[in-house]
């Protein structure tokens, strides 16, 4: 992939929340380029700034609580220093977002084809006849059977999975060039999980969108995504292509993750348990590695001081030097080890 | 949609029937009737009260008594009034309407002032006019209405006399002419006013609380990421949720206005219902005051009943076939 195809360009995006007066930054000097026609998954574990970063390209934050700087190139403009009504031009048109949970996501009073139209209502000149149009075709394109009833029918009406493909309607009706998808299918049942997946792909595929996946689901990753962002309490910690990500993963905290997932070759075995939580975010210790804390006590001299992201191979970045002398031989014996913590790790 | 309203008002009809039995109880159980006060009186014979116990009928067994009593009602006769030797309903229809005026004009007022204000202070929360908006909240809710009409009254009436200061209407006026009817609405601009000031607490908190909640909903961020401008976020989306509360409390503020302008009617000299039920019941006139509380008991279940169809018009979700 070449300069040319790149989509969107974080670069050095700090996103801090105000907490008691004081700002911390959910997201920390982060980087990240996403190409047309790709999906990139963010993963990692909740409150480690997932959905933070997304909500940050869009500039969905409290304006009030929420300090952003660095840039957001989005096809030649930087979207930071866009006022909220120019942004407003961009949300929906050229950039949309699919909800995590849709039973709260559509707006209770109104009949979902009014929600599907409604970004059609700023973003076009088209007729009332002809968004109604417009919406009963996309209506079908998220394969809803029926679409002109269910154009007039209120949310409550319509079962989970139904919701969330009109949540994944209104995200497409403008025909946006990115989707941030935020946990698209963690709501869903895993029958429902998987046709929503496979809806997303087809749309992905025929309307040459790219996708940020905001996911704790490897499972979801590894059946959608291009490329993968690791995060962890607010930094990428690995990036690279999914496919050789999931053969070998480097960082401590990918590797963890996958071992922690139950898969063929650790069967009867018990399950690898990262101990912890991430810290919240005033309590976050940011000098060094800020996964140390959590890898059971190694030495300090195989952490970085001030860690940075490398490129290990081509396209595959890695953060701290950790992950070097990082191994899960023999889960069985880790899990041995870290008994006690097993309840305090979930 | 008219299937629900259909059965709606079928419900109705047991909670009528409930509310005759218990109106009809508690005035039973009340001591003395319209005849105690009587007995001391010089010149008149016990034997004479007991005969006019018996003519009148509270003689008569009770079942005997209630029965007569829904058989009247159900022909719209509510019975005579022993005190004034006059049909109930005659003595009734005049400040019955005056009252409906009444709480009417409050409820208009209160409506003017709150939602503007509850907008506002939920818009802008946390800001300076919101918070001048939440503390007029409370000293309205902590002023009681008898002393701040009173104080109403002495200001705007006496000393700076823009107001009347009692009655519904200039007697000279005819009535039915525009000019009656501009000075009757001039009479109850300032017992509505007060009570209207003191009226809009509940409102105003519900409108605030309820526009913070919705501001944080998911379906509002939806609605931002489709572009939708802030204006019309708050026009489209989280005002008509706000207002779900405020159209179920309707009923019941119809209900409070009735019973409250009891106050009202006594400090403004108003002639209403309130100061009417007040009279009968220490005058012990037995058919006024079951008529009077039946009335007002038939005003909360239709203020209830509107409640419900406006909240279905509202809430798809209510609308239950």
């Amino acid at each position: 992939m070449s300069n040319d195809d790149i989509l969107l360009q974080v670069e050095d995006l700090t996103t801090s929340f105000r907490i008691d007066e004081q700002f911390y930054p959910a997201n920390d000097h982060i980087n990240l380029d996403v190409y047309e026609n790709e999906i990139v998954a963010i993963v990692g574990e909740s409150g480690c700034g997932k959905s933070a970063f997304g909500h940050s390209i869009m500039g969905m934050h409290h304006q009030e609580q929420t300090k952003i700087s660095g840039k957001i190139h989005f096809k030649g403009v930087d979207l930071l220093s866009y006022s909220n009504t120019q942004l407003n031009k961009v949300r929906g048109k050229e950039i949309s977002m699919i909800f995590q949970d849709p039973l709260t996501a559509l707006n209770p009073l109104m009949i979902v084809g009014k929600q599907i139209e409604e970004g059609m209502k700023y973003h076009t000149k088209l007729s009332k006849n002809k968004r109604k149009q417009k919406a009963i075709e996309i209506l079908n394109e998220v394969k809803i059977p029926q679409p002109e009833r269910v154009y007039s029918q209120y949310p409550h009406e319509l079962s989970g999975g139904m919701r969330q493909r009109i949540v994944i309607a209104i995200a497409i009706a403008c025909e946006p060039s990115l989707i941030i998808a935020d946990e698209p299918t963690t709501a869903l049942d895993v029958t429902i999980q998987a046709r929503i997946i496979d809806l997303l792909k087809e749309l992905k595929r025929r309307m040459k969108t790219s996708i940020i996946l905001i996911t704790h689901d490897l499972g979801v990753v590894s059946e959608m995504a291009d490329r993968i962002a690791v995060m962890y309490a607010g930094e990428f910690v690995e990036i690279g292509e999914v496919k050789r990500f999931l053969k070998n993963p480097l960082h401590p905290y990918s590797k963890s993750l996958l071992y922690s997932l139950p898969s063929k070759n650790n069967q009867g075995e018990k399950l690898h348990v990262i101990k912890g939580v991430v810290p919240s975010l005033n309590h976050l210790q940011r000098q060094g590695c800020r996964f140390k804390p959590r890898m059971n006590g190694t030495d300090d001299s195989i952490h970085e001081e001030t860690p940075t992201l490398r490129e290990v191979e081509k396209g595959h970045w890695v953060r701290c030097t950790c992950y070097k002398h990082f191994h899960i031989e023999n889960s069985h014996q880790v899990v041995e080890e870290e008994k006690d913590d097993v309840f305090q790790g979930q | 949609m008219w299937k629900f309203v259909v059965r709606r008002i079928l419900i109705m009809i047991p909670q009528l029937v409930v509310l005759s039995i218990l109106v009809f109880i508690l005035a039973k159980v009340m001591p003395g009737d319209a005849l105690s006060g009587l007995v001391e009186t010089p010149g008149v014979d016990s034997s004479t009260i007991e005969d006019m116990r018996t003519t009148l009928g509270i003689n008569d067994p009770v079942h005997v008594q209630y029965l007569n009593w829904i058989k009247g009602l159900s022909q719209g006769d509510l019975g005579t009034s022993y005190i004034h030797q006059r049909p109930v309903l005659e003595l009734l229809e005049a400040r019955l309407w005056n009252t409906v005026y009444l709480s009417a004009a409050i409820l208009f007022l209160t409506y003017l002032i709150a939602i503007p204000l509850g907008i506002t202070a939920g818009r802008f929360h946390d800001s300076l006019i919101d918070k001048l908006i939440v503390g007029y909240n409370y000293i309205t809710y902590a002023t009681p209405l008898f002393i701040f009409a009173l104080l109403m009254l002495f200001v705007f009436g006496f000393q700076l006399q823009w107001f009347p200061t009692g009655g519904s209407a200039d007697i000279n006026l005819e009535p039915g002419t525009f000019s009656y009817y501009m000075d009757k609405i001039y009479h109850l601009l300032l017992p509505a006013l007060s009570g209207a000031l003191l009226a809009t607490v509940g409102t105003i908190q519900y409108l605030r609380n309820e526009i913070i909640d919705t501001k944080m909903k998911d379906f509002i961020k939806t609605a931002k990421s489709k572009g939708v401008p802030e204006a019309k976020i708050y026009s489209h989306h989280i005002l008509r949720n706000s207002f779900l509360p405020i159209a179920a409390f309707l009923g019941y503020e119809i209900t409070g206005l009735i019973t409250g302008s009891i106050f009202l009617e006594s400090i403004f000299s108003y002639p209403g219902i309130g100061q009417l039920f007040l009279q009968s019941i220490s005058q012990r006139d037995f058919s006024v005051v079951t008529a009077l509380v039946m009335v007002t008991g038939v005003a909360t279940l239709i203020g209830t009943l509107l409640s419900d169809i406006i909240l279905s018009l509202v809430d798809p979700r209510i609308r239950v076939e």
